[in-house]
Parts: C-alpha cells; structure tokens; sequence
C-alpha cells in the first residue's frame, strides 16, 4: 500500500463570558493572533491557487474567492512551525494539522491543535481581561448552528468522484455508531432525541453537493487538491464530529482511510446501498441501542452494524491480498472489536468511543442528581465535555483520573507543537519557516514564496505532497544556511 | 440505577472486568467499594468544575454557522 497523505481541520466554538462586547469575527481574530510560538508573524497565506468554487461533478460555481490584502492576510493566518495553520474561517478559529500519513501522527497533531488553540485563549484573557474566553472543540451551539470538522484524504485522480460518493454514502452513514462525539438533544427541525450518538447528523440535508454551510451534504463535491490537479482529488469530508477521544479519532481516520484505499482499488463493488441516505443518519445518531435496522435500497433491512461489517468483511479481503502495514492491521484488529461490542454491549466502549463515554458520564450525574436529559446542567455538561482547558474540560477531567484510554505518548505530542511530521511536504514547509522565518514571504498547502530580496520573490510550488521529506530534502535544508544557497541548490 | 448496573460500570470504568466477574469474595467487595468511591469521586470533580447558572450558559452559548 502507498501510503495514503491524510489531515484534518478542527473549526472552535467560543464561548465569550461578558458577551455582547465584541464581535465573533473580532473575538476569533484576537485568538488566532494571541498564538504564543509562531516562526514568523509577517508571513502570509498563499490564496493563489485556492479555489473551493470548482465542483467535483466538473463545473465551476459563480462566487467570491477569498483574496485578502496582506495586512488582513496577517490577521487571518499563522503558519505554523508544524506545518500547520492556525486561522480565522469565517466566525471561528480554525486549526488544520500538517499533512501526514500515519494515522497516529494526525491523531498526534490534532491534539497538539488543542493545546495551541486553548493556549491562543490564555494569551487572550492575559491581553483583554481575566478569564473572558471558553474555547470548545465540539460541532454545534445546539440551537442549529454547526461548525465542522473536516477530514481529507488525498486520492488519485484517475478514479471517478462518483464511485466515491456511492461507496462511501452507506460508510459514512454508519460510520457514526463508532465516531459520533454524542448530543444531548435534537436541532436543526429533526426529530426530537434526549440523547444521541452525533454532533453533526441533524445537519446533513442532502445527499451531494458543493455546499458546507447550508443545506450540507453527505458528500461534498469541493474539488481544491491543493496538489497536482491532474494527479490528485482530495476528498473533502465534512460528514463527521471532532473528537475528543485519542482512540475515537483514531478509528474515525483510520478505517476511513482503509475505506478510501479499497474504492480506490475496486474492492467495493456489491455493498448495500441505502433506500434513503439522508434520513438514515439521523436515525442511526439516535439508535442508541444499534438494533434498528435502516431500509436499503432492495427492501433488505440491515442494522448500522451489519452495513460497516460489510466494509469490515472486505478490509479483511483487502488487507489480506494486498498486505498491510502494522498500522493498518492494528485499526483492522480494533475495528472489529468495536463493531462486536457496539453490537453485544456498546457500554463496554465507555473508555474508547466518545458518545458512549459522554453517555456514560452524564447517565452517571443524572443518576446521582436524580434529574432528566432535559436538565440544564446535563446540557452544560454535554458542552462542557469539549472545553480545552485543562481544569475545567470534562474529557480533560476523566482524561486526568485514567477514566478513558489514550493512544499516543504526551511527550510527542508536546513535539508536535513545533516539529513538523517527517514523511511529507509539511516537513520542507515546517522547516523553512523555523529556518528562515523572515525570508518566507508567504506559503501555502502547495507553494512556498521565498523574499530574495529587491522585492523579488520566488515561488516554490510543492505539488507532490509526498515529496519534501526529510529523507528527500532533509540533508539539503541542513547544509543550507541562506535561503540563496537553498533556493540554487532546488533549482541545480 | 439499580445496584447490578452500578456495579457494572463501576467495574468496567475501572478495568480489570474479567477477573472481577466471578462469585464475590472478600477481595472483589472491597475493589468494588473502591470503584464506587472513584465514580463518586469524579461526581463530585465535575461538580466543582460545571460551570455556574448553567442554564443561562447554555443559553447565552450561540455560534455563528461555520465551515
């Protein structure tokens, strides 16, 4: 197997405490510009081959391409010693980690994205006042408004997005049972539930479509691969919740992108297909016993379970021939554990899988309280489950008392702050921009613009995203000590 | 709850399920006092930490749409 270049982005929900002084744009700018380490503040964003208007059903939407002008530039983006980028998207602050390929490395960089962002909100409170900020990695204000979380998974060209769409609608509709990040209550005019597995579910309106912030779709069609276009898609995938559980988010990435690698390869060929995708998922969120089947299209009634047993079944057939590396073995392995549980008795998930853990808890001080779903505080909890900060988030408090499992080492994640992953091209962008913090005059997922001075610059474009490893560029980056010296020996 | 639930996730929170789920002898009743103080325990953390008025929290809590 190649190994496949995978990210994801996590947009913030921000809760101001004396509310209605500022405004979520100001609020979200001020964060993003409280970072505490970035190698330079002056470095721009490379908007020039952004594009989130072209379609993957080959058309071009009419719109405005985000263009700001470099001061504004500033204020919007950090480019991060990671790789990464820290930035303002819309009305929130936005986190997207460095390409990676392992799927650990990603989980690895996520969480280092919450510590640089509740580190942006200590920086905040410090220069506006004590304590003024609450900063929560979750998907929805529960009143209808949802900000996302999204994963992408870079693909080959060469297959059709449609066999894409078809493939992964039953996946991604299922797919919840084990990713959901759980909600107390309904929203968005679905049907009502005290409890239910996703944060996302009531959003989903349509099957596809290029949208992400009304009417949004199961698969959305943005066709921006921020790589070769004639090479490369990059699935954008806005389906699922963030996640505060290591394992969770784990198994979200890792068996998807098994998922994407068996389309790509034409393993999926005879799986079920759903009578009605849209409204399916809403019903699978608010199964929470996981014995309901869902109609597909042939009148067969099958559970969540059954339908990622199938893709089960065929990742077995996949890893089996084509081989597989201890990673993906080990997300097989879980995987089918997890669907085994979820099927026999999913509270024995109450360590791994964020909506069982949050049931877990907030069952516990409903219990204890003697109150209902409906309760204020169990609202507050179900929120309060995504808070970043360290003494007051409830994942960080069970997280604290070995109430849940973890899976990767604090320490490396403490090393994901600012050392960017090895095996892609984040590596040449994070180590240029540590290197040579002042000449990088602007960068981007594809390009990098060096100030060679005399108001000259000169674009480096990356993309391959594979390439700009240390194995590849590692040696030269160290032996260059001028951004002269590097940029002649990339163009010798 | 009903105490066999509670025991239940008191032993599955804390681990070790597989060697607890045989007939209760001496050992099994105290780490199952053990568990409960923990869960107890953590209530009584999160009451701490929960923030004030909750319900107008809650209600104050409104994003715009994103993505």
């Amino acid at each position: 197997m190649t190994p496949r270049i995978l990210g994801t982005e996590t947009e913030f929900g921000v809760a101001v405490k004396d509310a209605g002084v500022q405004d979520p744009v100001s609020n979200a700018i001020l964060l993003v510009n409280s970072v505490a380490a970035v190698p330079s503040r002056t470095t721009l964003w490379d908007y020039e081959n952004e594009n989130p208007l072209v379609d993957a059903r080959g058309f071009e939407v009419e719109g405005e391409k985000e263009r700001p002008a470099p001061d504004y530039n500033r204020l919007l983006n950090k480019l991060l010693g990671n790789g990464g980028r820290l930035y303002v998207d819309g009305a929130h602050p936005e986190y997207a980690t460095p390409e990676c390929t392992r799927i650990a490395d990603v989980v690895r960089y996520e969480k280092a994205g919450e510590r640089i962002v509740e580190a942006c909100r200590m920086g905040a409170d410090r220069t506006s006042g004590d304590r003024r900020f609450v900063i929560y990695k979750n998907n929805t204000d529960g009143k209808g408004n949802s900000y996302g979380y999204h994963e992408n998974y870079l693909v080959s060209r060469s297959v059709p997005f449609m066999r894409f769409a078809t493939h992964l609608t039953p996946f991604f509709v299922t797919r919840q049972i084990f990713a959901g990040a759980g909600k107390v209550g309904a929203e968005n005019r679905a049907d009502s539930a005290p409890y239910q597995m996703s944060q996302r579910a009531d959003f989903f309106e349509v099957l596809v479509d290029l949208n992400t912030m009304v009417k949004r779709p199961i698969i959305n069609t943005r066709d921006e691969p921020h790589a070769d276009p004639a090479k490369y898609r990059r699935l954008h995938v806005i389906v699922g919740d963030a996640n505060m559980s290591e394992v969770t988010t784990y198994l979200k990435l890792g068996v998807t992108a098994l998922v994407v690698s068996m389309i790509e390869e034409g393993y999926m060929v005879k799986e079920p297909k759903l009578a009605d995708a849209v409204r399916s998922i809403k019903d699978v969120s608010r199964d929470l016993t996981l014995k309901q089947p869902i109609a597909l299209d042939d009148g067969r009634q099958w559970t969540a379970v059954q339908v990622q047993e199938y893709y089960l079944e065929t990742a077995h057939r996949y890893c089996a021939e084509r081989g597989a590396d201890p990673e993906t073995k080990d997300i097989l392995a879980r995987w089918e554990r997890v669907l085994r549980l979820l099927a026999s008795d999913p509270s024995q998930l109450s360590r791994e899988i964020d909506w069982v853990i949050k049931q877990d808890l907030l069952q516990s001080y409903i219990d204890r309280k003697g109150c209902d779903w409906d309760d204020p505080r169990v609202a507050m909890m179900d929120l309060q489950y995504h808070d970043l900060r360290p003494e007051k988030g409830l994942f960080a408090t069970l997280d604290k008392g070995g109430y849940v499992d973890r899976l990767v080492d604090p320490n490396t994640i403490d090393e994901a702050l600012t050392a960017p992953p090895t095996d892609t091209r984040a590596y040449f962008r994070g180590r240029c921009l540590q290197k040579f913090p002042d000449r990088v005059y602007a960068a981007s997922w594809a390009s990098i613009l060096f100030d060679v001075g005399q108001a000259v610059v000169k674009r480096i474009p990356l993309n391959e995203p594979a390439r700009g490893t240390k194995a590849l560029v590692g040696a030269l980056l160290d032996e260059s000590d001028t951004v002269e010296a590097l940029v002649s020996r990339l163009s010798a | 709850m009903t105490m066999s639930q509670e025991k239940k996730r008191d032993l599955k929170k804390v681990g070790r399920r597989d060697e607890a789920s045989a007939s209760p002898n001496p050992e099994t009743v105290e780490k199952g006092k053990k568990m409960k103080e923990n869960i107890d325990k953590l209530l009584d953390e999160i009451d701490e930490v929960l923030e004030e008025n909750a319900e107008e929290f809650v209600k104050n809590y409104v994003q715009k749409g994103g993505e």
